[in-house]
């Protein structure tokens, strides 16, 4: 049974928390049970952020995560704090625009994605995230991007509307580097 | 023949448990006066403090709550939130105001609320026998400062109105006393203009009434006011400190 | 009804708008600060009020002014937050005032910290303020359940005049989870006529007091409470049970607490032990009640908290010594997680001391 339970982690304005929400609003529209649980307190005003996200066939007991079936990373210091959360055979989507370190897990999948170019290349560095949210969905294809595309519409309205093509566009990006890195593997 | 005087309707006929020669009864009887005079009576609901003026709630002819120690002011806040039409006051001691209460009144006063509290000084704690304010005077004995209040160990009094007279959202403070007969009239003068400013919408007004405690000062009536006059108005001058559209 | 993805925060702030909840009083302190927030922004649509007070203090007075005068009034804090408001939670029950106090609770003592906890339980069930007074206390596990219990709480607490107040913690208020809010919500409101609301010089003074001088007038009143009390605990104790009749064992858990227990109980299930769930919703009323359907022969009752054992006190009046009481928790903002409630379960289950 469905039950993936992801924490993002980065810096605050890496949208890090946009990409925890987008992935439980999607799961909540194709009807799964899902949670997201953001950190809180002086460690979001020191820079880092993290979430926890549960996607589940059945109601969520804990929307804490101690065990990850995927980490997606977006800065440094996060790789060191959150490595070590994932499971044997997890995954680690490293964001190595930003990620210059490697994971010293050797049990576990380390998929690269360069998301800060790949969203500037198309204009919209803001994107990375949703680079990342492609290629988690590249490995887990749990959610269609339909669905993605269709919580974008109803949550980025008015002067924000204008960017949806590009997340999308992004979140597509995303899916490709990861699958041509799974097809390597 | 006609009546030239009678007992106000803004007070119920009960007696109250004032001690002989106490100014709060006067206090109660003014303000009944301003609410019956200016016909919002029925449209009154005050809140009585904690203190010798805790059954305050008996006395006045309207509806009142009576609240925690020094929380008159928040309690008033909400009423007058809710009820933006009725007129809202609070009658509180110098132990429930200027000590317990102090944050409760500067934050009334600092967010404009428009209600009217009537504050009675008499620099002393009374319902609870006679222990030490922030507003007894440098020397003044009571039962927890048995030698005299000194700066050294307690500061100086409080001086509440100027305090209060600082914030722009109170918009009417002043300072008055029930010693004598003319300074009565001013502070009935006062009460009035203090309810005047809720009903105008301006802001939060104050009055500040120098009242005697006989019982705790350990004086005859007649005394206490003399030494009322002679120690405590020279310490807080009576007078004005805001008054809008003056 | 459309599902919503709402924080928790935010979805209490919701539903008691929609259960009549017309004025909000309240003062920063994390992690509730979504709720005021909320409040600042919707009340005003609604035509309410919000107020940011000086302090817990003066928030939970103006309460009490507010809830005096008719209005349907809330306040919401942090454990800390919750501690500075006993003083009006005592006043309020002693005047028999009806309003709504959330707590989204964080570890203690003193200013503790930041993170979920449940030990408050003891300040909500046995009272941080002075007095025989009690309140309705309702711990949703879930904020769907969360939801539901802030629709209802003024209607309950209007039936009764008795405050309602809403046990959460840190993890109810920050986590998103999907709601339904539903728009028709049609509250009880109850006959006022004990308000203060200004005579119009047609009828006697309404007062709300709280003193009583005289010891027989205030024995009196306290028996009057106490008459109101008796009718909440028959009427409103809540409260999930599965599986107590024929089980190995009972977990008994509240809140977050609870939903971790539930894959603890899978988990111990795999092992081939059956435990039972006992799952208060009211902690007070307690449902006491529910411990007689658990299986005499049952190896005994584990009750887990995040708390070092607060409820517990509660589960040992339940059983009445006939199940022997075992404890876990985790504290100070620590959460437990499902291995650690199981591997509990299944010692008790074997007969090994825990």
């Amino acid at each position: 049974m469905l039950n993936e339970r992801i924490i993002i982690a980065g810096f605050g304005g890496q949208g890090v928390m946009t990409i925890g929400q987008l992935l439980t609003y999607g799961g909540m529209y194709e009807n799964m049970h899902v949670s997201w649980l953001p950190s809180y307190g002086p460690e979001m005003r020191g820079g880092t952020a993290n979430c926890h996200v549960v996607l589940s066939g059945e109601p969520i007991s804990s929307p804490i995560i101690n065990s990850a079936t995927s980490v997606i990373i977006m800065n440094n210091p996060s790789l060191g704090k959150f490595e070590g959360d994932v499971e044997v055979g997890g995954d680690l989507f490293i964001n190595s625009s930003l990620v210059d370190l490697k994971p010293n897990r050797t049990d576990v999948e380390a998929i690269y994605v360069n998301a800060n170019e790949v969203a500037s290349n198309l204009g919209f560095e803001k994107a990375a995230n949703m680079v990342m949210v492609g290629a988690y969905l590249g490995r887990h294809p749990i959610i269609d991007i339909s669905t993605l595309e269709a919580v974008l519409v109803e949550t980025m309205t008015g002067s924000k509307a204008a960017f949806v093509p590009l997340n999308i566009q992004a979140i597509h990006d995303g899916v490709k580097i990861c699958q041509s890195q799974i097809a390597n593997i | 023949m006609s009546i030239i005087y009678e007992r106000t309707n803004g007070l119920t006929k009960t007696s109250t448990h004032y001690c002989p020669g106490c100014t709060h009864g006067l206090v109660h009887k003014l303000v009944g006066e301003c609410l019956v005079e200016l016909g919002v009576l029925g449209e009154a609901i005050g809140v009585a403090p904690v203190g010798c003026g805790v059954m305050a709630y008996n006395y006045f002819n309207c509806d009142m709550q009576q609240s925690a120690h020094g929380r008159a002011p928040a309690v008033a806040t909400g009423i007058k939130r809710v009820l933006p039409d009725k007129v809202v006051f609070t009658y509180q001691g110098d132990g429930d105001l200027a000590s317990i209460g102090t944050n409760e009144i500067i934050h009334a006063a600092h967010r404009g609320e428009k209600i009217t509290t009537i504050f009675v000084n008499n620099a002393i704690y009374g319902m609870t026998g006679g222990q030490m304010a922030p507003t007894t005077l440098i020397g003044q004995r009571t039962t927890t400062s048995k030698s005299g209040r000194t700066v050294e160990h307690s500061g100086s009094p409080i001086r509440v109105s100027e305090m209060l007279a600082t914030l722009d959202g109170a918009r009417f403070i002043e300072r008055v006393a029930v010693n004598n007969p003319v300074n009565v009239r001013r502070a009935k003068r006062a009460i009035k203009r203090a309810f005047e400013t809720q009903l105008a919408g301006e802001g939060f007004a104050m009055v500040e009434v120098l009242s005697s405690c006989p019982t705790n000062w350990g004086m005859e009536p007649l005394d206490a006011l003399k030494w009322l006059k002679e120690n405590m108005i020279p310490y807080y001058p009576l007078g004005n400190l805001r008054n809008w559209g003056v | 009804m459309a599902k919503l993805l709402m924080k928790g925060n935010e979805a209490i702030a919701e539903a008691a708008i929609r259960g009549g909840c017309r004025y909000f009083f309240g003062y920063p302190i994390t992690p509730q600060n979504e709720l005021p927030e909320y409040m600042s922004v919707r009340l005003g649509e609604v035509g309410g009020v919000f107020l940011q007070a000086e302090s817990e203090i003066g928030a939970i007075n103006m309460v009490y002014g507010a809830a005096a005068s008719g209005a349907r009034a809330m306040t919401s804090s942090s454990s800390p937050g919750i501690a500075l408001k006993q003083e009006g939670i005592s006043y309020i029950c002693a005047a028999q005032l009806p309003c709504v106090i959330v707590n989204i609770s964080r570890g203690g003592p003193g200013l503790g910290g930041i993170q979920p906890a449940q030990s408050d339980y003891f300040q909500a069930t046995r009272g941080g303020g002075n007095g025989d007074y009690r309140l309705i206390v309702y711990a949703p596990a879930n904020l769907q359940e969360a939801v539901d219990i802030t629709l209802e709480a003024f209607d309950i607490s209007e039936k009764y005049r008795v405050p309602v107040f809403i046990a959460g913690d840190g993890m109810i208020g920050q986590m998103m989870e999907p709601v339904e809010i539903p728009e028709g919500f049609v509250s009880q409101s109850a006959e006022k006529d004990w308000t203060t609301t200004g005579t119009k010089g047609q009828r006697a003074p309404n007062i709300i007091n709280t003193l009583y001088l005289d010891p027989l007038k205030l024995e009196e009143h306290n028996i009057k409470l106490d008459n109101v009390y008796k009718l909440i605990e028959a009427n409103e104790t809540r409260y999930e049970a599965d599986s107590l009749e024929d089980c190995d064992v009972v977990c008994a858990a509240y809140g977050m607490t609870s939903r971790i227990a539930r894959s603890s109980i899978k988990i111990a299930a795999s092992s081939g032990v059956k435990v039972g769930m006992l799952r208060p919703v009211s902690l007070w009323p307690f449902p006491y009640g529910a411990f007689d359907k658990i299986n005499p022969k049952a190896k005994g009752i584990l009750c887990a908290e995040m708390s070092m054992g607060q409820m517990l006190d509660d589960v040992k009046i339940g059983s009445k010594g006939r199940w022997p009481i075992h404890f876990y928790g985790r504290s100070g903002g620590m959460v437990p997680t499902p291995d650690e409630i199981a591997e509990q379960l299944i010692k008790i289950a074997e007969g090994k001391s825990v």
